[in-house]
């Protein structure tokens, strides 16, 4: 009955191995549960569970296979506070589709002023009105090919922000083999600095050989500098509602790209779907928290390697016009594409990282966005093999043609 | 078990909780190292200090750096010293002993009593570097090769790592380590921990810094949070300064003890005196400006 428990922590994904195992029975042996379930739930956690990260998990776990157990005590509280809000995923039929021919953005701001004006209770689901899932072009976790969205990012301070800070411990959980392998590809990312600052701790055995036997065997010791990795990296990532569906691909990545430690700088900027007049500092996207894209062209020398991570499939108006960013409320006077062409002309190194397989770059609903951006950027697919393809294209500058 | 029970309770200057009191007994009883996570300023470091004084035990502390190498905590041999040694013939050089210098690692595994060992920030040095004391931590000995000498702990010391998650640590060592996560306090604990470092504030004026403490750890997007080491320091500031308790949430005195980021008195500042205009507007009023 006992070992049961052991493959439902597996189950729900707590990497338990045999030795931990081992010595929780051991601990068990010597008592240290003190007969309670309280002191075993801690005595298990203590001893299976090794990130904080996996505790939400172990509460599941735990619950759903001593949650039968009738106990005086009862368990602690925390245990049943999980929380599961994911929408389900909507089907999207052609029918649906066909029913929403591409609204212009002025059409579609006009109508939802005219929305705003005449509704006065909430919707979820339907088809016209603002509110959450359905097919209306306005509002949140439904399906309008180039609505609007409203709620579910926002610039106040609110609950939604929290939420976007959990996605970002999502970020960091580890998808081992992928990880490993994204480590192994960036690790080809290093040139060697000339020697030329920082202190000289590397006995430099030649010279010093030399010195010693100028000097009449009178040992006389020369010092080197180490030679270190001068690669800076600036990394900017798509955290838009499109990019959910490849968040696994982008986690691994972003995992390793975190764990390489042998670039000398490593910036990490998000943004949502399209590059305009900030960079935000975490998924989430708020502007309470960002830096100015002007400040990180005039400060960041060329010398950074640009990655870029993003689907690149938007509303054509998105890229190309002036007033197309998709915050409702938000206006950049320069389109899209400008601020793309300014950062690949100032970033002489620098790659697009689509994590949308290649062969469906040609098909896929942003099919024109993707083209235009691949005019600019080098755009490679985010696998083991696109990312080696894009480190080599980084270690050399490549023509800029825009 | 082939060590004692000994009972960590917890010591008068460190108010710990039930659930890391049990973690650290586990893992004494378990002769494990106790790896402890937790936000910045909730105690990690000082519980090494509260265990050793509990349990009247020595404390060795072995800070990491980013350029520690796991060989400096067992031992460095000066060659250097030596070769020149050997030039200018002021010592007998035949006795390498001599300059083998043993690490903190090494100290504590050669002291006659058990001893506290701190690893404190582990993850501040490479990636690497725990993996490399995966063996050393394991079997509590290590062998120099240049004296042919084994050292080996005659008292597996109580180790205690911490880390601040700046980097993801190996899976295999995290599996020879008793994890624990030092949540932040609740109002309740943290009204325990103030009471240890100033047994004599003013009610009101607790209450008062309490509430207005954990309403700007509130705010959502700062980039450092206030933790406990500094809303000590900030009643401290309180009390000294004289300030009226019924103006603290009002007028939000001495906020620099809190807050260390400019950025962050900034959110805060905007949030509280309702000026809605966020800095893009005061910034460039040419190029971005919201619709409305």
């Amino acid at each position: 009955m006992f070992t049961k428990f052991y493959y439902t922590l597996k189950d729900f994904g707590i990497p338990v191995s045999f030795n931990e195992w081992q010595l929780l029975l051991e601990a068990l042996e010597a008592g240290m549960a003190g007969s309670s379930l309280t002191g075993f739930y801690y005595l298990c956690r203590a001893v299976l569970v090794k990130t904080e990260a996996h505790y939400d998990r172990f509460d599941q776990a735990f619950a759903s296979f001593f949650g039968d157990i009738e106990t005086p005590e009862g368990l602690p509280e925390k245990i049943w506070e999980w929380l599961d809000k994911e929408l389900p995923e909507m089907e999207v039929s052609e029918a649906m589709r066909a029913n929403h021919q591409q609204l212009d953005l002025e059409e579609l701001k006009r109508m939802l002023e005219e929305r705003l004006a005449e509704q006065n209770e909430e919707h979820h689901g339907g088809n016209r009105w603002i509110g959450t899932g359905g097919t209306s072009p306005f509002g949140h976790s439904g399906y309008h090919p180039g609505g609007i969205r409203i709620g579910g990012n926002t610039r106040s301070l609110s609950a939604v922000k929290v939420a976007g800070m959990r996605k970002y411990q999502e970020f960091r959980t580890d998808e081992t083999l992928g990880v490993r392998q994204f480590q192994v590809a960036l690790r080809k990312l290093r040139q060697f600095t000339t020697r030329l600052d920082g202190a000289r701790t590397e006995l430099d055995l030649e010279a010093t050989i030399d010195k010693t036997c100028s000097n009449a065997g009178r040992l006389e010791l020369v010092w080197e500098r180490p030679r270190e990795n001068g690669i800076k990296v600036l990394l900017l990532m798509d955290s838009g509602g499109s990019m959910v569906s490849y968040s696994r691909l982008c986690n691994q990545l972003f995992t390793a790209v975190n764990r390489s430690n042998h670039f000398k700088d490593l910036k990490i900027f998000y943004f949502h779907n399209c590059i305009y007049d900030w960079l935000y500092h975490d998924p989430s996207c708020s502007l309470t928290d960002y830096t100015e894209t002007d400040y990180v062209l005039k400060t960041y020398d060329s010398d950074y390697r640009l990655i870029i991570v993003g689907d690149a499939s938007m509303s054509s108006y998105e890229l190309m016009r002036a007033g197309g960013i998709i915050e409702w409320g938000l206006y950049n006077d320069k389109p899209g594409i400008d601020w793309l062409r300014r950062m690949r002309q100032h970033f002489e190194y620098s790659v697009w990282l689509n994590p949308i397989p290649k062969n469906y770059w040609n098909w896929m609903e942003g099919t024109f966005t993707i083209s235009k951006i691949a005019e600019i950027f080098p755009m490679e697919s985010l696998t083991v093999e696109g990312l080696e393809t894009a480190i080599n294209k980084l270690r050399s500058r490549q023509a800029v043609q825009v | 078990m082939a060590r004692k029970a000994v009972d960590y309770k917890g010591s008068s200057d460190y108010i710990v909780s039930d659930e890391l009191r049990n973690s650290v007994n586990i893992a004494i009883a378990l002769q494990k190292p106790l790896l402890i996570k937790g936000e910045p300023g909730t105690g990690k470091t000082m519980l090494a200090q509260s265990i050793a004084d509990s349990l009247g035990l020595k404390l060795i502390i072995w800070n990491i750096k980013s350029t520690t190498k796991a060989q400096e905590g067992l031992y460095v041999y000066d060659t250097v010293q030596r070769l020149y040694d050997s030039q200018f013939g002021e010592s007998d050089v035949s006795d390498i002993k001599k300059y083998i210098k043993l690490g903190k690692l090494g100290e504590a595994f050669l002291t006659s009593d058990p001893v506290v060992l701190l690893i404190d920030e582990i993850d501040k040095a490479d990636l690497e570097f725990p993996n490399d004391l995966l063996w050393e931590l394991d079997q509590m000995s290590f062998y120099i090769p240049e004296t042919r000498e084994t050292i080996t702990a005659a008292n597996r010391p109580i180790v205690i790592i911490t880390s601040n998650a700046e980097k993801e640590l190996p899976d295999a060592f995290l599996r020879r380590c008793i994890f624990h996560y030092i949540a932040f306090p609740d109002p309740e604990g943290m009204e325990k921990i103030v009471a240890v470092h100033h047994p004599r504030l003013e009610k009101r004026l607790l209450e008062q810094a309490m509430e207005t403490f954990y309403m700007l750890r509130s705010i959502s997007n700062l980039q450092k949070r206030p933790s406990t080491s500094e809303l000590i320091d900030w009643l401290q500031a309180l009390v000294i300064g004289g300030i009226n308790p019924n103006k603290i949430k009002q007028d939000l005195p001495y906020l620099g003890v809190l807050l260390k980021k400019n950025e962050d008195l900034d959110i805060i500042l905007n949030q509280l005196h309702g000026k809605a205009q966020s800095r893009v507007q005061n910034a460039k009023g040419s190029f971005n400006r919201y619709r409305y």
